[in-house]
């Protein structure tokens, strides 16, 4: 009944709530005294808890960088743990402020949605996994598979799309909780476990023997994933857009959380107006000018962050790969703060 | 001015026009607030750019969903189907559980709650602890163990274990029976059981009123058996057994993605298994409580009464106790039987495709239809319920007690 409770107080706080709700998101947060984050519900390199509750990961950490522009303290955040089917019902019912939730941008969930969607902060493809014994190869060769997924997400149908283009049959077992993905897929329920490739990378290690898994070569679909907000703030937006440009624009500047002081000093006027010194971009927006310096300084550039969460040296062990800058082979673009 | 007063304070006083005051101003009330809702609804929905109507009702649905009753009633089909055949397939998933849920959770239900009252220790003792560990577990963690425990019991894909060697089997991808297929001509069988039921119905009713009139006693059920299982038989055979069975063929060989059952039969998901078995065995302790409750309210006398008239044990139980208790059993029952239908939804967690997990979940992902699409799940579980509940109201004004 949790969940059924749970999108009821959505579709309440829709009806109910008064017409300021979906205007003013800055004043609500710092009235508050803190973002509300929406994450998953543990993936591991994107937003997981460890024991003492502390959340970390490639989509808590552009959590922790609005705060930082905000408030000036990238502790100045709580975390939403929340399922793929809850997650755009608390977001337009005003349970978050920012959706950062290894959240696919796609066409309806834009349009149709009443999300908008601040940026890109990684480029992902679902992938599949199956295991070793099966002998399978390609991702052509799973005629008949059973597959298991999450609901409420673009894999059901892009898994689909895929089997229907290349004429197999199959039988989708979906799930509410990855949790119950993975043990589902571990008793052998399934053949096939897909979801994003970094989600398979992520979940893999929950397998009683991960050594005994494979991924498939083929990348089925594009899955850009990136924070998201309620439309109708255009404010807000452009906060949550810009502290996630800011991270690549520091990493193009070639600042991290290690040197921003000390660059503060630099004249280089791309970095002044990045960290500040020079212009009034921060004020424009309402918050304050040392906004991205804050950032930088206490959550780091975006290739930090990549390196700690889900780099080559973690469990994850993802390469940059299109997460590259675009000056390194990438697709990593940040519009210029100017 | 003191007139004035003392007319303003006669209304008030009076108790008609004070009743029709309070109404008028209880009514505008709710009027105002709900033109209040509607109109903040819209404000909201504007603001998040979102329209509203049932348009998306005949778009296509782009995903797939497991095979089941639903699916395969609606002919379910990636890309041809609507979202509307979805609600359906909803519906009926979540009916199916709930009415073979409500059945074995009354079967097992009555059991218990009759076994809670043996005089036998061991009986009694495991009926309590049944009981005390099902009711106190939260329903979600007891899906989640049949669930896993279903899974962890059975062969692979790829295995099986043959209920009925070549005919019923099961694995980890479900439960296989055979499908019956009618002929031409099974008609006539269909027709010889209606025929059957109408007789039984009849010497029933004669059976009952000879007895009331000589007390003698004619073996009615046994009688009406026979005929409910004889005449339809002896028809299906004489017209040529105009019944077909498909069997699921199991697969040893071939590629190794397309070993093990095949399409054909029916088709018992784990999933339903699991679901089926946790709702019925939550509900069932309830109910147990229900039914020991009921028959202990039944006055000591009566059981007295009944022996000193010479009956056993059983015609006590039967006759003289269930009756009564019946009548107190019944109320507190349809509550159980609203919520089995309602717990359904858990269902979600463990990945059965009833109403919430498709319609409420998959598709109000993709078209974002919040409103519409809660209220048409609402009123699917309203419906469910208005119905349990007029079926049982029914049922309570044949069992209450009426004065003679």
């Amino acid at each position: 009944m949790k969940k059924l409770a749970y999108a009821l107080a959505g579709l309440a706080s829709i009806v109910f709530a008064t017409n300021a709700m979906a205007m003013e998101t800055l004043g609500q947060v710092k009235d508050r005294g803190h973002v509300q984050c929406g994450v998953s519900q543990g993936l591991p390199g994107f937003s997981n808890a460890d024991d003492s509750g502390n959340w970390t990961g490639l989509d808590v950490d552009l959590c922790r960088a609005v705060a930082a522009a905000v408030f000036g303290d990238s502790e100045k955040v709580e975390f939403s743990p929340l399922s793929a089917k809850q997650r755009f019902t608390a977001l337009s019912s005003g349970e978050i402020d920012i959706l950062s939730r290894n959240t696919t941008w796609t066409m309806t969930r834009d349009t149709q949605l009443g999300l908008n969607f601040a940026g890109v902060n990684y480029y992902d493809g679902q992938g599949m996994m199956v295991p070793k014994s099966l002998g399978a190869t390609s991702g052509l060769e799973l005629d008949g598979a059973n597959i298991c997924t999450n609901t409420g997400t673009t894999t059901e149908l892009n898994i689909t799309d895929y089997f229907r283009a290349n004429n197999m049959s199959f039988n989708l077992v979906a799930f509410e909780k990855a949790d119950e993905v993975v043990s589902a897929y571990d008793a052998g329920r399934c053949d096939v476990y897909t979801t994003d490739r970094s989600g398979l990378a992520a979940q893999r290690g929950k397998l009683t023997n991960p050594d005994d898994h494979v991924v498939l070569p083929e990348v089925i679909s594009k899955e850009p994933l990136g924070p998201v907000v309620r439309q109708g703030d255009d404010n807000w937006f452009n906060i949550v857009r810009w502290s996630l440009n800011a991270t690549i624009n520091a990493e193009e500047l070639g600042v991290d959380s290690g040197n921003v002081d000390q660059m503060r000093n630099d004249d280089n006027p791309s970095l002044k107006r990045l960290l500040g010194t020079e212009g009034n971009f921060g004020e424009e927006i309402g918050i304050s000018n040392d906004w991205a310096y804050n950032i930088i300084k206490q959550v780091g550039n975006y290739g930090e962050s990549y390196e700690k969460h889900v780099g080559e040296n973690t469990p994850l062990k993802l390469a940059r790969g299109v997460n590259k800058l675009w000056k390194d082979g990438g697709i990593l673009y940040a519009a210029p703060i100017r | 001015m003191a007139s004035e007063k003392s007319i303003f304070l006669s209304v008030l006083n009076d108790t008609r026009s004070r009743s029709l005051i309070i109404q008028f101003l209880l009514l505008a009330g709710i009027v105002l607030g709900f033109s209040w809702i509607v109109e903040n609804t819209i404000t909201n929905l504007a603001a998040q750019n979102k329209s509203v109507g049932f348009g998306f009702l005949s778009q296509t649905a782009g995903f797939n969903i497991q095979t089941t009753l639903g699916t395969w009633m609606f002919d379910y089909e990636v890309g041809r189907s609507t979202y509307l055949d979805v609600y359906y397939i909803g519906i009926v998933n979540t009916f199916v559980v709930a009415f073979f849920g409500v059945l074995a959770a009354t079967v097992i239900g009555f059991a218990f709650g009759i076994m809670r009252l043996s005089h036998n220790f061991v009986i009694r003792s495991f009926a309590t602890v049944y009981v005390e560990v099902l009711r106190n577990i939260p329903l979600l963690l007891q899906m989640f163990f049949w669930y896993f425990a279903v899974l962890s019991a059975l062969p692979d894909k790829r295995g099986k274990i043959e209920i009925i060697p070549d005919i019923i089997g099961i694995n980890i991808t479900g439960l296989y029976i055979p499908s019956a297929h009618p002929q031409d001509g099974f008609m006539a069988t269909v027709i010889a059981l209606i025929v059957a039921a109408v007789l039984t119905f009849f010497i029933n009713r004669w059976a009952r009123l000879r007895q009331q009139a000589t007390g003698q006693i004619f073996p009615a059920f046994w009688v009406g058996a026979g005929l409910l299982v004889g005449l339809p038989l002896i028809v299906f055979l004489v017209t040529g057994r105009p019944l077909t069975w498909v069997i699921p063929e199991f697969l040893e060989t071939g590629p190794i993605l397309r070993r093990g059952y095949q399409d054909g039969g029916i088709l018992v998901i784990p999933e339903m298994m699991a679901i089926w078995l946790a709702l019925s065995l939550y509900t069932a302790a309830f109910i147990a409580e229900i039914v020991r409750a009921g028959i202990q309210a039944v006055n000591k006398g009566q059981t007295e009464a009944s022996s000193a008239l010479g009956l056993r044990r059983g015609p006590i139980l039967r006759l003289v106790i269930i009756p009564q208790a019946m009548r107190i059993i019944i109320p507190p029952l349809t509550s159980q039987y609203l919520n089995l239908t309602k717990n359904s939804s858990l269902a979600v967690a463990i990945a059965y495709p009833e109403l919430v997990s498709i319609f409420a979940g998959t598709a109000l992902n993709q078209v974002g239809k919040e409103i519409e699409m809660i209220f048409m799940m609402m009123s699917v579980y309203l419906t469910f319920s208005i119905a349990t509940a007029m079926f049982m109201n029914w049922f309570n004004a044949r069992a209450k007690l009426v004065e003679r």
